[in-house]
């Protein structure tokens, strides 16, 4: 489904995510099944950290030659018998996906998990098209009978519990006999896997996303652990891998560096059940694989971000590490973030892509702790790009007034040294009077985002520096009286 | 510059942070104390803020204007000590990218941010101190401040020389290396989100059975305490610097101040100098 954008509501999706029971019981697991599993893969490997630089550096080396490997990539992409197209925004590439579907005659098209497919909005495109996309991801799946974006980029349904799942397949499931059990997750499972078998069969396009795109033999690796990607592409007649132009790297060799990163950062595998290597349609000899092989490369603002401060944000590689790790993400979920890439990654990438008028509240929305930062495979700093967008929300006069005038005005004394002393002092003298007795505030005037959940401390009195000065003149006429004593 | 300890005391410029020269001053004095007992020579130059509110809301302009006021204040000393991981952050890391592209500035602020150094990191890192003269009859619990802990990686120092500390045992609580959800300017944009993260922080705090909360940062001490008093809970929050000067019987934050507290400040401390 294509996701309306709701990040300028950020604050109202927030609260209502807070406020939602199911949604916080699916979100408690979020912390204890990632964080523990990537801590312990990494501490597994004594070369982690050094891989982590080796990572950043093929990412770092590929964009600064990405028009080269581009280049090459189409070249081999070609060689081997496909077909790469080059979409400058959302619409190109849907226009181009449904012209490829149309011309393979298709009804039905088989999805393996794309981001790209949730950036572009491509179900309702395809559905409009009189097109039938069936997501055969599990996460997906449930998203798509559900009706809803993903919430997280590996693991899309994160935000479900298994009694919603199972209210879903009995409502959608209907011509499956109602008195069957779906108390265990197996038994949901069972269930998809036998809606979904059909579904691959009949599919007559198989669409799938790519997490790298190797210049040097033209091929296309997904990374997946359900094996519905993998028939997702070999089944059909035709398959499109839909990528976005940072998916490049140079050679297998760097890809091999690259996954033994991926997974231990995403959900602490050494390696994914499934990496699957796709270069170009079925051969001569070949056992299986499509007749046709297409690739829509997206730039959708990418190629602006290469030149400017956000270019170390094209490193990523998508594993979902800052968002596992994120206090904000753990406390509120994917959807609140209002568009396709929640957590601290999409509080960085969804400005770029949407603009930063409709996506300033998610760069402001972090507490700046810096764990995503310390997590991640590629090293972006994270924390400091979602300050470069502050930067530029505060450049353009976009931050909000009450802030913009808390700020200046507070600048002002900060700023004036003889003017901030006095006025602190009088400040403190005037609250520590007036909250004396209980020695903290319930409430006060302007404070109500701090008062409203917690208290404030009195201030102990006069302010240290003037305490300081007052201590210091006391021992020298002490020591001048002592002095004088003589 | 460089010291010569030969032939004078190290001096160590004081930067206080506007959170404890306003609100919590004690915490001052027992960073000064500390010093002193490190073996250095304190003094307290003008102040205000080093302009972290202003860097982290997008505002360039203000934040260089702070840094260039902070290092005409500083400077001169061979130290510069800072009882906050976030405010020492700020300058040791984040300093030098306002000065990107400028020649001129480039080594004054590299030579600046070199003896810039959070307290505790300070006394253990810097003075090789392992041991304070402090006792605390107490169990306590403590929090590692995000910007200490990522951007200093203070996480040992402290808890070395609290547990020199006479009396006090150490209760570690579940992920003390989580954000409490304070952020600065966050905690009032996004109260509601601020206040889930807290809520976590303070039920793991519970958890810990700890009768005091230590950390090393005010800002995420007085959003723990906040909360925690909010909800009713009877547990001391103090910054660890008050716990290691022996200043831990002084009313917590978010106390009344008791009537020979007011006494006591006027006393002044034992070699307070310029």
């Amino acid at each position: 489904m294509s996701v309306q954008i709701t990040s300028p509501q950020f604050k109202a999706n927030a609260r209502a995510a807070l406020a939602d029971a199911p949604l916080q019981q699916a979100l408690s697991k979020v912390g204890l099944s990632f964080i523990g599993r990537r801590s312990a893969a990494a501490a597994k490997l004594p070369e982690f950290e050094a891989l982590r630089d080796s990572a950043r550096d093929i990412k770092n080396h590929t964009l600064a030659h990405l028009d080269l490997y581009l280049e090459r990539y189409e070249q081999q992409v070609i060689a081997a018998g496909g077909h790469v197209h080059f979409a400058v925004d959302a619409a190109e590439a849907r226009d181009i996906v449904t012209r490829i579907c149309r011309e393979a005659g298709a009804r039905t098209v088989t999805k393996g998990k794309t981001m790209i497919a949730e950036e572009i909005g491509l179900n309702d495109h395809l559905e409009a098209a009189g097109i039938q996309p069936v997501e055969t991801d599990l996460g997906e799946y449930l998203i798509q009978i559900r009706g809803e974006a993903p919430s997280h980029i590996i693991a899309p349904a994160i935000h479900l519990n298994k009694e919603q799942v199972e209210e879903d397949f009995r409502r959608v499931h209907a011509h499956l006999a109602p008195e069957r059990n779906l108390s265990e997750p197996t038994s949901l499972l069972a269930e998809a896997r036998g809606e979904l078998r059909a579904k691959f069969l009949a599919a007559d396009v198989g669409i799938t996303g790519a997490n790298f795109l190797v210049a040097e033999t033209g091929t296309s690796i997904i990374v997946t652990n359900e094996g519905n990607g993998d028939l997702t592409q070999t089944l059909p007649k035709t398959h499109i891998v839909l990528a976005s132009l940072e998916k490049l790297v140079p050679t297998l060799e760097d890809v091999s560096q690259l996954l033994r990163v991926l997974a231990r950062s995403a959900t602490g595998q050494d390696m994914s059940v499934y990496t699957t290597f796709s270069t170009g349609p079925r051969r001569a000899g070949d056992v299986d694989g499509p007749q046709a092989y297409h690739v829509v490369i997206l730039d959708n603002g990418r190629s602006g971000m290469l030149a400017g401060a956000f270019r170390e944000m094209l490193r990523c590689i998508r594993c979902g590490a800052c968002m596992n790790h994120c206090p904000v993400y753990q406390a509120v979920g994917g959807h609140a973030y209002g568009w396709v890439y929640p957590g601290p990654m999409g509080a960085v990438l969804t400005p770029a892509l949407i603009g930063i008028e409709k996506g300033a509240n998610l760069p402001n929305a972090s507490t700046f702790c810096g764990r995503c930062e310390a997590v991640c495979p590629v090293r972006i700093p994270l924390p400091k790009l979602m300050r470069h967008w502050r930067e530029k929300e505060f450049e353009r006069h976009l931050t909000p007034a009450p802030q913009r005038y808390g700020l200046a005005f507070w600048a002002f004394f900060a700023r004036r040294g003889w003017l901030y002393r006095p006025a602190t002092r009088l400040a403190m003298w005037g609250l520590s009077r007036l909250g004396k007795a209980k020695g903290r505030f319930a409430a006060l005037p302007l404070a109500g985002g701090w008062t409203k959940y917690r208290d404030f401390p009195t201030p102990q009195g006069d302010t240290f520096q003037a305490q300081w000065q007052a201590r210091r003149r006391a021992q020298a006429q002490g020591q001048t009286q002592r002095g004088g004593n003589r | 510059m460089t010291a010569s300890p030969h032939t004078r005391p190290v001096s160590v410029g004081l930067f206080a942070t506007c959170l404890v020269d306003t609100l919590r001053p004690s915490v001052g004095f027992a960073a000064a104390q500390l010093i002193e007992e490190a073996g250095c020579e304190v003094s307290v130059p003008r102040q205000t803020c080093c302009g972290q509110p202003a860097f982290n809301s997008g505002d360039r302009v203000t934040t260089r204007a702070l840094a260039e006021q902070m290092i005409a204040a500083f400077e001169t000393f061979d130290y510069v000590v800072v009882p906050s991981g976030s405010c020492a952050g700020m300058i040791k890391t984040h300093y030098p990218e306002l000065f990107v592209g400028e020649p001129d500035w480039m080594p004054r602020i590299a030579r600046f941010c070199d003896k810039v150094y959070e307290l505790v990191s300070f006394l253990v890192d810097v003075r090789g101190m392992t041991r304070v003269s402090a006792a605390y009859d107490g169990t306590v619990t403590y929090h590692d401040s995000c910007s200490g802990l990522r951007e200093l990686g203070i996480k040992a120092q402290p808890r070395t020389l609290l547990a020199s500390v006479e009396g006090l045992e150490l209760a570690e609580m579940a992920d003390s290396d989580v954000c409490c959800g304070f952020g600065g300017t966050f905690c009032v944009k996004y109260p509601d989100v601020s206040n889930a993260i807290v809520e976590k922080k303070a039920a793991n705090i519970i958890a810990s059975h700890a009768d005091t909360l230590l950390a090393g940062d005010l800002g995420c001490l007085m959003n723990m305490a906040g909360k925690l008093q909010r909800m009713g809970r009877d547990i001391k929050v103090r910054h660890v610097a008050e716990v290691l000067a022996g200043q831990g019987g002084d009313p917590a934050i978010g106390e009344p101040a008791r009537a020979d507290t007011a006494l006591k400040q006027t006393a002044g401390t034992q070699g307070a100098q310029a």
